[in-house]
């Protein structure tokens, strides 16, 4: 069915930290990978090893350069964002689908395709504000980030590996996997101490993921201004110390 | 977004369908029975086999409902050229709560219901001096299903909040409009074949020409208006980093084009915008009274110049509507 769950009671998803993320690609070849195999599989690509290979990817990594003016003049920060579903709580793309194959689930939230119900009609891609879907030439249908529903239950695997490919793989610990409809959880902590934003919320989808902006610089642009010397007061001093203080104050 | 020609032939095609099937149903409801002529010229009469098809008025009423409903399936069936899984397509009915597309395709198949019964009492009964009240309820639900397919087929794009060109108050009277306005062409068009005193004919052809083709181009200069008071979304607001500073994608996520760009990204229609709109409102807006007023020194055929002229300004409004369209993911491409 594409009318929505009213609320799900766990709310799964991502939680980007762009302060961390060095744009190595690794979360979206890590996902090609899994994807390819995995219970949603295959992710065949046109041309691969030719010219102008072409195919779907749930993970797209852009680079972008963020111009800001300080008092020592404008600098560029690079900021590497990784792209993906964001497993909205009132995503568009399941209310348009016309055969019911674009499905939230109520348990967890997650937004899915169900490849047998598919016609390739697309108007879910038009729908997403954030480009989360892809259709694939190969096989006709829609394809999407299924936030590796058959690794994070997967009870063949290790405890520590039910996470999704990209959380696995990031070298950096930019991506981390939770429910963030529970205030305790690891990842709702994150998002509050870092303050944690949803993207373009205008459009009323009510993205779950989230991301944590870049950590102000280092480099001593925003730090405050050197605070001056302290007050002291010499006349309170013993009689010892107010000489150390002329000695040293020459 | 990318103009994908399966879906500019649906909507030209079905649009002018529906807005024939609509303005013959409304005749019918109205209990004026059109007065056409048999289309077969009177010397096939001799032939005993045609002979009674020929003498049927109700034979011109029912070719001109046939030609309405061969626009709205030849439409549907371009339709299933841009799925995935045309074989599938039946399934796109069951989500009439949620989809627009799927009320789209519950409505446009309603609406055979009236238009066959329509022909079958047409083609199996006497000819009708006026219509029975079978016939006024089957033009009435006509009517209704005819407007009710379109306004679906509008909601379809007006629905979609990322592209904000077709997410416009201005889209829906658009697609009403332009629907009536071309089906109002195909209709006089036919009726300069069968209509004895063309009095209908001439009556419809000013109703176009003065009320429906203004309507459609003054709709139609409200919806570029509209689009063009709205810059296209930045990188900044798509990504929430605009809080640090103004935004550049200086490197892409991927070096080949992908589904999103190759569809969505789509840029050339908006170089030559200024011409191909002027292009589309003028031949929209005088194809019907320019033709009109040749018919007078060289004769009726001049409504199929209307016709041609007319749907290519759709066609062209229609290549438009989707071209220069921008969608929000572009964005994040910096385009």
């Amino acid at each position: 069915m594409t009318t929505l769950p009213l609320s799900t009671p766990k709310k799964l998803g991502l939680v980007i930290d762009l302060d961390t993320c060095v744009g190595c690609h690794a979360c979206a070849v890590a996902c090609k990978e899994w994807n390819e195999g995995g219970d949603f599989g295959p992710l065949p690509d046109s041309d691969p090893y030719g010219k102008e290979p072409s195919g779907v990817w749930f993970n797209r990594v852009h680079s972008y350069a963020v111009e800001q003016a300080t008092p020592q003049g404008s600098r560029e920060l690079t900021v590497h964002f990784p792209r993906s579903c964001l497993h909205c709580e009132t995503p568009a793309c399941v209310t348009v689908c016309p055969t019911g194959a674009s499905y939230k689930r109520a348990e967890d939230g997650i937004v899915l395709v169900d490849e047998d119900k598919c016609i390739g009609c697309q108007l879910c891609a038009w729908a997403c504000p954030y480009g989360a879907r892809e259709i694939s030439a190969q096989r006709g249908t829609m394809q999407k980030c299924t936030l590796c529903v058959d690794r994070i239950y997967n009870e063949t695997l290790d405890e520590a590996d039910r996470q999704p490919a990209c959380v696995m793989a990031c070298p950096t610990r930019a991506r981390h996997f939770g429910d963030l409809g529970d205030a305790e959880s690891a990842v709702s902590k994150l998002v509050a101490e870092r303050d944690g934003y949803a993207l373009m919320p205008e459009f009323g989808c009510q993205p779950v993921n989230r991301y944590l902006p870049p950590r102000p610089r280092r480099d001593g642009s925003e730090s405050k201004p050197v605070p001056r010397e302290e007050a002291l007061d010499r006349e309170q001093l013993p009689g010892v110390l107010r000489w150390l203080d002329r000695a040293l104050s020459r | 977004m990318r103009p994908t020609f399966s879906i500019i032939c649906f909507t030209v095609l079905s649009g002018a369908g529906y807005g024939l099937l609509f303005l013959l149903g409304l005749a019918i409801a109205l209990g004026a029975m059109p007065t056409f002529r048999s289309l077969l010229p009177p010397e096939l009469e001799r032939f005993s086999a045609v002979g009674p098809l020929v003498t049927n008025p109700n034979l011109a009423l029912a070719t001109a409902l046939l030609v309405g409903a061969m626009l709205v399936s030849l439409g549907l069936l371009c339709s299933l050229g841009h799925l995935g899984k045309p074989a599938r397509a039946w399934r796109a009915l069951s989500q009439w709560r949620s989809s627009w597309l799927s009320r789209e395709g519950v409505a446009s198949l309603l609406t055979y219901v009236p238009l066959l019964g329509l022909l079958a009492d047409l083609f199996t009964h006497p000819p009708f001096a006026s219509p029975t009240l079978t016939l006024r309820i089957y033009g009435a639900l006509l009517c209704l299903g005819c407007v009710v397919t379109v306004v679906c087929t509008a909601h379809i794009y007006s629905s979609l909040k990322p592209i904000r060109a077709w997410h416009d108050r201005h889209v829906l009277p658009g697609y009403l409009y332009l629907s009536l306005h071309s089906g109002a062409l195909v209709l006089t068009a036919l009726a300069t074949l069968g209509i004895p005193t063309q009095t209908t004919a001439v009556a419809l052809w000013i109703g176009n020409a003065l009320i429906l083709a203004p309507c459609a181009a003054a709709s139609k200069w409200y919806y570029w208006r509209s689009i063009d008071a709205h810059g296209p979304p930045t990188t900044g607001r798509a990504t929430g980093l605009d809080r640090l500073g103004s935004v550049r994608s200086f490197e892409q996520p991927h070096t080949e084009a992908n589904y999103l760009t190759h569809e969505m990204g789509f840029v050339l229609a908006r170089k030559h915008s200024r011409k191909l709109r002027a292009f589309a409102f003028w031949s929209i807006l005088l194809a019907p009274i320019t033709t009109l007023l040749l018919a007078w020194p060289v004769g009726g055929f001049t409504a199929w110049i209307a016709l041609v002229l007319g749907l290519s300004g759709v066609f062209v409004e229609r290549w438009l509507f989707f071209a220069e369209a921008r969608h929000t993911v572009m964005a994040y491409y910096g385009r």
